[in-house]
């Protein structure tokens, strides 16, 4: 098993969002969070990546049998774990090539590599980039600065290509994409697709779940898992929408 | 209320002034003499600055002048010495003329300079008696410090740079001030420059006393210059001395029309006290000032950067940005004035005083001082005074950047407006790996 949630909850500024996560991925599994807005989806990505904001009150995370939650954001990253942001910070003075040198030269030394010589890394940049169809002009900008929303997500897989994680998790990727910037996108995750790693994809819509097929499909309600299922599951919300679940849940819930 | 600030050295100077004084007279103009004695009268008047007075509300200079100085700037030091140090204080890959200052006097032989119709070196006091540029010596606008004062009194030989009508020098000259002294050293050096008609020029200087001098350096410096019509001057002040090492730094400009004045403060040093005072004044139109500083302050540093600037003529465009880091318990001052006369419309004005706080016990105190007596202007100026953005943080390290190294990037991220304006690469190189090794060592302890 690649990551192992196990009755995770987490808090930020002494409110409960996170109450009680169970979820198991496997190498070569894509796995889909689906959830109303305010659900918890990007929480959960959050202290998976190491969010300081957020606190930790229950409940056990491994990656690859390693205690998750005992490591600094930094070292979750060079272990292989990737968060694609649903909002891409905007880093004025450190241009897009720059931080990316860096991130790539700090996972090569993870894995006990030298860094790659300028020549290399604008080969592997160059390659990479092809992949999500990432304009080269904003290779010298500074990070994410005054990027259209789509830019910024594109510059989001395309650190991804580069940093060739084990696991990705990609927070609402498709939110701000236009239809052709959503096939690109798509397009370069499957072909970065293989039995060695796995994607936990959270979306609002099944739309992007046309283009990048899960294995499983999640629905998150108030911090919890509620239902689990296969594709089948992400066209039954967009039919229904999520207010049946919210009812459902206040029959089983007692409203406080 | 009376304020005085104590110091062993007020008992000292008139001893120190009489033969200082009396060595001179035979080669030195009355008219320089006549200065001196003027100059130090008003100091011995006025005294050091006292501490909570308007100029020096946040800054204490009483615990810097305590030791037992000496005035003593003759030295003789070995060449070779001489040299392993010059070479240390060279930015790498900087392709510039060395002009070599020892205790604050020009050594013709250990310096390479630019060709003599280009630029002129000599002596402030041979200049004065030459007669022509006399008028530029030790002039006054607004009021002067009292650190001026003292230093116009005892100053030795100062150095005179004059780069000629039309020249444009073809490279940096780069002025190596380097310090030999086996005791306290309180010295006053001064310099005048004078760009004129037309002439460009770059200059940067750089301040040396090695740890081996094992004595404190005062450095009371007083540089005056003048850019006459179109001259373009640019000025770079690499401040990275060592912890012994405390400044009192006057900069003091006469622009005249249509002339372009660029200052470069990049104070890096682990030097105890800095204090930096530049004063603009504009006597023409169509004038450009630009002053850009970066400070980097840790430990218990004190780094205090007082500007001026007189718009005294119309359609004149001034622009200034200063940003610092400050670290540990160290301590930054920011004051900037701008005058705009009545007399001077069409004036742009713009100032900025961004400060990064990245320790608890860190302070800065940042002062915007505008004056606007003109209608028809153009005015804006800034502080502001934050932290490393959290945000940018983890979105760094969540990239697998460590905790240090993401750091680093966002300080280098946010000066970077100010290096960006550095137009000599060496020295942009330089300065981006001092401020590394700054962080470095900051993150280390
Ligand atoms: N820093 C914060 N402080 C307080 N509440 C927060 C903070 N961050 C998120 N929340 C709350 O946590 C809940 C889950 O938010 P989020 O994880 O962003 O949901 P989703 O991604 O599913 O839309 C929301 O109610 C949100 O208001
Ligand atoms: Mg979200």
């Amino acid at each position: 098993m690649m990551l192992n949630i196990n009755d995770l909850q987490a808090r930020v500024e002494e409110k409960a969002i996170l109450k009680g996560i169970n979820l198991q991925i496997n190498p070569g599994e894509v796995h889909a969070i689906m959830g109303p807005n305010g659900s918890g989806k990007s929480s959960l990505a959050s202290v998976l990546a190491g969010r300081e904001s957020y606190e930790v009150t229950g409940g056990s995370v491994t990656f690859d049998g390693k205690d998750l939650l005992d490591m600094s954001p930094e070292v979750r990253a060079r272990e292989g774990l990737f968060l694609a942001f649903q909002y891409p910070v905007e880093i004025p003075g450190v241009s897009n090539m720059q931080f990316l040198k860096a991130a790539v030269t700090e996972h090569r030394a993870h894995k006990g590599l030298p860094p790659f010589t300028p020549k290399e890394f604008l080969a592997f940049v160059k390659e990479k980039q092809q992949l999500v169809q990432f304009d080269s002009q904003l290779m010298n900008r500074s990070l994410n600065e005054g990027f259209s929303g789509g830019e910024k997500k594109r510059n989001e897989i395309l650190q991804l290509a580069m940093l060739e994680p084990k696991l990705s998790i990609l927070d609402e990727t498709d939110s701000g994409l236009d239809i052709d910037a959503l096939r690109i996108v798509s397009e370069g995750v499957n072909k970065l697709r293989s039995k060695d790693n796995a994607f936990l994809i959270i979306t609002h819509y099944q739309r992007l779940l046309d283009y990048i097929v899960p294995d499983f499909v999640h629905v998150l309600y108030n911090g919890r898992i509620v239902r689990s299922g296969t594709r089948e599951l992400a066209l039954e919300l967009e039919e229904k929408g999520y207010d049946w679940l919210k009812e459902e849940m206040h029959l089983q819930e007692p409203v406080q | 209320m009376t304020n005085t600030l104590t110091s062993p050295i007020i008992a000292q100077l008139p001893g120190v002034f009489e033969q200082h004084l009396s060595d001179r007279k035979q080669a030195e103009p009355a008219s320089l003499l006549t200065q001196r004695d003027e100059a130090f009268k008003t100091f011995m008047l006025k005294g050091f600055p006292a501490y909570r007075t308007e100029e020096w509300k946040y800054t204490n200079v009483a615990p810097f002048l305590q030791e037992a100085f000496s005035f003593d700037t003759t030295t003789t030091v070995a060449n070779t010495t001489v040299e392993e140090l010059l070479k240390a204080a060279i930015p790498a890959g900087l392709d510039a003329y060395t002009l070599v200052c020892v205790n604050g006097k020009f050594q013709k032989e250990l310096s390479q300079v630019p060709a003599e119709a280009d630029v002129q070196i000599t002596t402030v006091s041979a200049a004065i008696e030459a007669g022509a540029y006399a008028p530029h010596f030790n002039t006054e606008y607004d009021y002067k410090h009292t650190f001026e004062d003292l230093n116009t009194a005892l100053f030795e030989e100062g150095m005179m740079i004059v780069v000629k009508k039309g020249a444009s020098v073809d490279k940096p000259m780069h002025i190596i001030h380097l310090y030999h002294h086996s005791s306290p050293l309180f010295a006053q050096t001064r310099q005048l420059w004078v760009v004129e008609e037309g002439a460009q020029a770059q200059i940067i200087e750089t301040l040396v006393d090695p740890a081996s001098n094992n004595a404190v350096l005062f450095n009371n410096n007083v540089t005056e210059i003048v850019t006459e019509a179109t001259a373009n001057l640019q000025h770079y002040q690499l401040q990275t001395a060592l912890h012994h090492v405390r400044i009192v730094h006057q900069t003091r400009v006469h622009q005249h029309e249509d002339s372009v004045y660029s200052h470069f403060a990049f104070i890096m040093s682990s030097a105890a006290f800095t204090r930096n005072n530049i004063d603009i004044v504009h006597v023409g139109e169509h004038i450009e000032t630009n002053l850009y500083g970066f400070y980097l302050a840790s430990e218990q540093q004190l780094i205090d950067n007082h500007t001026a600037v007189h718009h005294a003529k119309p359609n004149c465009n001034s622009n200034e940005l200063y940003k610092g880091v400050l670290l540990d318990k160290a301590v930054g001052v920011f004051n900037g004035k701008i005058f705009v006369h009545q007399d001077a419309q069409k004036t742009n004005a713009f100032q900025q005083n961004n400060n990064m706080i990245l320790s608890e016990g860190a302070m800065v105190y940042t002062k915007p001082q505008l004056e606007i007596y003109a209608d028809d202007v153009k005015c804006s100026h800034g502080t502001t005074i934050g932290q490393v953005s959290e945000e940018a943080l983890f979105y760094l390290k969540s990239r697998g950047i460590g905790e240090a190294a993401a750091r680093n990037m966002l300080v280098h991220a946010f000066a970077y407006d100010v290096t960006a304006q550095i137009t000599v690469p060496a020295i942009r190189k330089y300065i981006e790996q001092i401020a590394d090794e700054y962080l470095d060592t900051f993150a280390n302890n």
